[in-house]
């Protein structure tokens, strides 16, 4: 595997995520902003519904002839002057990218943003090997320049304060005057721009992910509001695309579909400022472009995913919409989620690419509140994968001994309902009576796991099915 | 067995087919020849309105529009720009025949020069392959009439618009460009851009001016 993994300790990650002060300041944030401008987007085109239905077949359609759209997109990469290279692990995408690098001689490489590239632990491998990686959105330089991964896929610098990047540009750019003012986050975002200009037209190598493949065109598609990732693309000699097998469409209509819900899902932008399409290297007659064009296709387990309960995830276009509107993830962060995928779009997928033995945790990590459904712009049905996965993992006796005692104690009453009717409506009398002054409890027997973060509420004397029969009298 | 040859043989047995299955390869091959329209938002269709439309989406996305009735008003509005933002008057553009034609020589004091940029231009000048109206969105294409480079690296972006060629709705967009390079084949870059370029990665503190140009500035040219 690729990125360190740390999803094991979920629960652990998250205590400690809920008692960090700086964090919950910037998590804020997320609740605050991503969720009412997507809202407005949405409200402001009539057509949205029908978009989102439209991107959710179109996906479909694809994952279903994905082996012919694949050929289609490589023939026409070929005859467009550019090169596909198939890698079936991240070790295999790591050592083809770094070939291509040394290839063009590169010792520096800019970068645009790509979670694929996260996921294989590129940065690394190519530090390793003497080619020095940078990269180049705002948020990416942050989380580069403090040794962390994204904690969301479209805003991976979204834990952290304007203070602390403050202190992280004064100990990084140790060049610059000391005594400079960097109060304003307008004086932050230029600083960056003015050290990332330099290193975009130094780079040997230029490598960003891709929103989109077109089999049509044998074009990559990305998406940006920077515009770094067009720099990263066009200034180096070469430019390598990473990218993985289900982020082919058919056609330039079919990408069109999905680009107008891309950004209004993503940030409640009506579309991002650039939505870049490069077809194969440089022409004969262009002034500027990379003379070399070069995608990397990853399946990384993707392929043994189609045709299984978790093939819809495939649809998934990476806009955070599931993240944004998640009550774990605005309790907890991205990387309490322990890899590259945080909230519940990571919930289900990080379990089919690491396995369940490691991801176990995150499946579990949801209230099913059903929101993430909800906005989905391709409509998949992440709670009820989330539910798959669970069920899984108690199947394959993977589930702590407390969960499965727990679950067998419920279900020796479950399957006997007077008994159960009994039992309920002796505690709920018992509860009743103890708590009656205070009607909560700040402390129940068993039950710590509740009542350490809040009280738990006092039965008011009887079951609701005691109620219920009563009330049809 | 090639690596490519195990992921699609991988698709294939994960989906249960062979590959060879004649309404499968019919299915794909008439999705890539026909290339259809899926769901179109109705905002930009009406025709008398799309420069309007146009015009307010741009504005939506922090950019600006001003329109000039001829092509020979192009060189003084440009000028006019670059004075009421302090800036030098110096442009670069490529060499796009339609900004070749304009009467550069009437902005005497207008440096005006042609290729692409290495980085050192404060503005730039392009001229778009067409917009649409529904985002306020501009569709360059590369090449030695409007170099890449020069959507990017300056500071601020003025692009050249003609009126007719602002479309409803991307899709149009893309059937005019088919006509105009061929069924299947694209330039090396087309870009799409909507306002100036921003960020938000401190505190979602939307910033103009991230990497690429912080001003962008389209002028119309209506007839």
């Amino acid at each position: 595997m690729s990125a360190p993994i740390t999803s094991t300790r979920f629960k652990q990650n998250a205590r400690e995520a809920l008692a960090d002060a700086t964090l919950q300041q910037a998590l804020k944030f997320v609740e605050v902003n991503f969720i009412s401008r997507r809202r407005e987007a949405a409200e402001r085109l009539p057509e949205f519904e029908a978009l989102r239905d439209a991107a959710r077949d179109i996906k479909d359609h694809t994952l279903a002839h994905l082996d012919l759209y694949l050929e289609a997109y490589e023939r026409r990469v070929q005859a467009a002057g550019g090169e596909v290279h198939f890698a079936l692990t991240a070790e295999e995408a790591r050592d083809i990218v770094l070939a291509i690098c040394r290839q063009a001689g590169a010792k520096t490489v800019t970068k645009g943003k790509s979670m694929v590239s996260e996921e294989i632990g590129l940065n690394a491998h190519l530090a390793a090997n003497g080619v020095t990686p940078i990269e180049t959105d705002l948020g990416e330089y942050l989380i580069q320049i403090r040794g962390e991964m994204p904690s969301h896929i479209i805003a991976p610098a979204v834990h952290l304060t304007k203070d602390q990047i403050e202190a992280d540009f004064r100990r990084v750019h140790a060049h610059l005057a000391p005594d400079r003012s960097l109060v304003e986050p307008t004086t932050m975002l230029t600083e960056a721009r003015n050290v990332l200009r330099e290193r975009f037209l130094a780079a040997d190598v230029g490598i960003t992910g891709a929103n989109f493949l077109v089999a049509e065109t044998g074009t990559s598609i990305i998406v940006t509001n920077e515009g770094n990732g067009d720099l990263t693309q066009t200034l180096p000699k070469v430019h390598i695309v990473l990218a993985t097998i289900e982020k082919l469409v058919p056609t330039l209509e079919d990408a069109t579909q999905l680009l107008r819900v891309l950004a209004r899902s993503a940030t409640g932008q009506e579309i991002s400022v650039y939505s870049t399409f490069s077809t194969g290297p440089r022409r004969a007659s262009d002034p500027d472009g990379p003379a070399e064009y070069h995608v990397v296709i990853l399946d990384n387990g993707r392929s043994a995913m189609l045709g299984g309960a978790f093939q819809d995830m495939l649809r998934c276009i990476r806009c955070g919409a599931c993240m944004n509107h998640c009550p774990i993830y605005h309790a907890v962060g991205g990387h309490a989620y322990g890899w590259v995928y945080p909230g519940p779009m990571g919930a289900v997928l990080t379990p089919s690419l690491i396995g369940i033995e490691e991801a176990g945790h995150l499946p579990n990590a949801s209230t099913f509140c059903g929101r993430c459904e909800e906005v989905c712009p391709v409509r998949i049905p992440l709670p009820r994968m989330m539910r798959a996965w669970r069920e899984r993992e108690f199947e394959r006796h993977l589930s702590p001994a407390t969960v499965r005692s727990g679950l067998a104690f419920w279900a020796y009453f479950a399957t006997r309902p007077r008994l159960y009717g009994a039992a309920t409506a002796m505690a709920a009398f018992a509860l009743g009576l103890i708590g009656r002054l205070r009607g909560r409890f700040r402390w129940l027997p068993l039950a710590q796991g509740w009542t350490r973060h809040r009280d738990f509420p006092a039965p008011e004397g009887s079951t609701f099915q005691a109620q219920w029969r009563r009330r049809k009298r | 067995m090639t690596t490519r040859d195990t992921i699609l043989a991988s698709i294939r047995r994960s989906l249960g087919v062979s590959g060879d299955e004649a309404p499968r390869r019919a299915a794909v091959a008439e999705r890539l020849a026909r290339h259809p329209h899926g769901v179109i938002p109705a905002r930009g269709r009406r025709e008398q309105e799309r420069l309007a439309v146009f015009r307010s989406m741009v504005e939506l996305a922090a950019g600006t529009v001003e329109e000039v009735a001829r092509g020979d008003g192009v060189p003084a509005a440009v000028a006019a720009f670059l004075r009421a933002h302090n800036l030098p008057l110096a442009v670069r553009r490529g060499a796009d025949a339609r900004l070749d034609a304009m009467p550069w020589a009437r902005e005497r004091t207008l440096d005006v020069a042609v290729g692409p940029s290495d980085g050192s231009d404060l503005v730039a000048l392009s001229h778009a392959f067409g917009a649409a109206a529904e985002t306020g969105t501009l569709m360059l294409t590369s090449g030695a009439d409007n170099p890449t480079t020069l959507n990017f690296l300056p500071d601020s972006h003025i692009v050249v618009l003609q009126a007719s060629d602002i479309a409803g709705d991307y899709e149009t967009l893309w059937g005019r460009l088919r006509e105009r390079y061929g069924a299947g084949t694209m330039p090396r870059t087309v870009n799409w851009i909507t306002g100036p370029s921003r960020s938000a990665d401190i505190e979602q503190t939307l910033i103009l001016g991230a990497h690429g140009p912080r001003r962008l500035h389209v002028i119309v040219v209506k007839e």
